[in-house]
């Protein structure tokens, strides 16, 4: 049982250390090559234009129920559906919004990007990159990184404007809240600092992410088998780091008056 | 150009190469021979440090390269070899036309004005139309993909290609047009080849020396004229393909 226990241990911390080397390998390679913007672009497009449809309905129902329980729960003790706006937007930009969009990305994009590179790993095909002169990690990763930290920030402004919608149409037509106050409870109550807090986290979800699903495609070995359990491991992995990392980042933002 | 000594190579507690010390001759052709999974994937990937050895040296161009970490340095010594995967590891995002072109965009300063004038050369070089480059790789047959994939070699104009296993899983007459290119490059480029295979058929048609790889060792090395007489009752079953021999007796011991 020890026995097993240490050598799982031995094995994430092998991981660990070749996810770091493989970030270390990544800004090696981005101050010393020319920079792969065309792939970069093309992988921002296809990580965001996968994830849009996904996050948008996933945000504006997230933001209904957010509008009717919070409607409900204070309609019961005050009487009066207040403040609705104020929670749901709140809810939404500092926690929910990057949180959801990190769920959603890794499970559409992030999955995708392991299946491919993993794909390429057991074919020879990362092998074949190397003999033809050009570094993986320079070629794949890196674009792939770039395509993640660029669209995750907008991917999580449109879920914050999706939720703040489909809240406000509960708002409005269930819960009997006038437009303008559910939106003056917005604006009232929200700082730029939460719009920063919620910014920050998406960009170090994307960056989790990006290094996660890339290093489990880059490792991946044993075929189609492999190819499988890379893409799961990559998914399962990102989605409980996010909300491990979620907690930590809320303390120190919070801690930093952010 | 090519000398390897007292290699090791190691994958956890198992050991594929047991100290191998071989010298590939420049402009010749020399084929490695060994039964599947006895280390001759390993060995060439080794040449080109797609696997990095566990001991020993190999030295290209009088320079060892066999503990070389640095990415540019090994960018540079990758730079002279040309390598011929198996099952081709063609690209499949790209066409075959964008496949051909890789290398050039990396590994040389060649204008992308020139592109297409070298992809219609080199897919003629391997006895493929120029249409075919507007195909994806899905598209291919096996024989195809492993021209194309030489093709991808050749437009980079490498000193030396690795080639491995460039017959199996191909029918008769296909082996034989992809041997004959081998011979072709020899005599049109002088490019210096290693060809790992079980093909004797191939092996005795193209090498000029053939290595015996045998429990990570090498067990005979010599011309094919030399295998053909040789007495060594391992080369000797495995030249003629018989089931009754050592290597069987080998087998069932483990």
């Amino acid at each position: 049982m020890i026995k097993k226990i240490g050598k799982y241990i031995d094995g994430l911390l092998a991981q660990v250390g070749g996810a770091t080397a493989m970030v270390r390998s990544s800004f090696f390679w981005l101050f010393r090559s020319k920079f792969e913007f065309h792939q970069a672009i093309s992988q921002g497009v296809e990580i965001g234009v996968n994830s849009f449809g996904v996050v948008g309905l996933t945000s504006l129902f997230t933001g209904m129920v957010l509008a009717l329980q919070a409607g409900n729960t204070i309609n019961n003790i005050f009487g009066d559906p207040i403040f609705v706006g104020t929670i749901v937007a709140f809810s939404l930009i500092r926690e929910l919004g990057p949180v959801l969009t990190g769920v959603v990305v890794s499970g559409r994009a992030g999955a995708a990007v392991t299946a491919q590179i993993g794909t390429m790993a057991v074919t020879e095909q990362i092998d074949a990159l190397y003999t033809l002169g050009t570094n993986p990690i320079r070629y794949l990763v890196i674009p792939r990184m770039f395509g993640f930290v660029l669209t995750m920030p907008i991917l999580t402004l449109f879920a914050n404007v999706f939720g703040i919608i489909g809240g406000y149409l509960v708002a409005s037509y269930a819960l009997g809240v006038p437009g303008e106050i559910y939106i003056t409870d917005i604006t009232t109550f929200m700082d730029v600092e939460d719009f920063l807090h919620g910014f920050i986290k998406s960009i170090l979800f994307a960056f989790m992410i990006g290094t996660v699903c890339c290093y489990k495609g880059i490792s991946t070995r044993g075929g189609a088998e492999g190819v499988g359990k890379s893409t799961t491991g990559a998914v399962v992995t990102t989605i409980v780091l996010i909300l491990v990392l979620d907690y930590f980042l809320t303390a120190i933002l919070t801690a930093l008056g952010i | 150009m090519i000398e390897i000594k007292n290699l090791h190579k190691n994958f956890g507690e198992k050991e594929v190469l047991k100290g191998i010390n071989l010298q590939i001759p420049e402009g010749k052709v020399t084929c490695i021979l060994g039964g599947s999974g006895c280390g001759k994937s390993t060995l060439i990937k080794c040449l080109i440090r797609l696997e990095e050895p566990t001991g020993g040296h190999i030295f290209v161009d009088g320079k060892d390269i066999t503990h070389l970490h640095n990415e540019i340095r090994l960018a540079a010594i990758r730079r002279h070899f040309g390598y011929l995967f198996q099952e081709g590891a063609l690209f499949d995002s790209m066409t075959v036309g964008e496949n051909v072109s890789f290398g050039l965009k990396y590994l040389t300063q060649v204008p992308e004005s020139e592109y297409p004038r070298i992809i219609k050369e080199k897919l003629a070089l391997v006895g493929l139309k120029e249409d075919v480059a507007k195909l994806n790789p899905s598209e291919l047959s096996g024989g195809m993909k492993k021209r194309v994939s030489l093709a991808r070699v050749l437009a980079v104009n490498p000193k030396a290609i690795l080639y491995d296993e460039p017959t199996t899983g191909l029918d008769p007459i296909m082996s034989d047009i992809i041997s004959d290119l081998i011979l072709d490059l020899k005599a049109k480029l002088g490019v210096t080849s290693v060809v790992i295979t079980h093909d004797m058929h191939s092996a005795f048609k193209i090498a000029d020396y053939i290595a015996f790889l045998y429990e990570g060792k090498i067990l005979l090395y010599g011309t094919p004229e030399e295998f053909r007489k040789t007495d060594n009752p391992y080369v000797k079953q495995f030249v003629s393909g018989s089931s009754q021999g050592p290597i069987q007796m080998k087998l069932m011991k483990e």
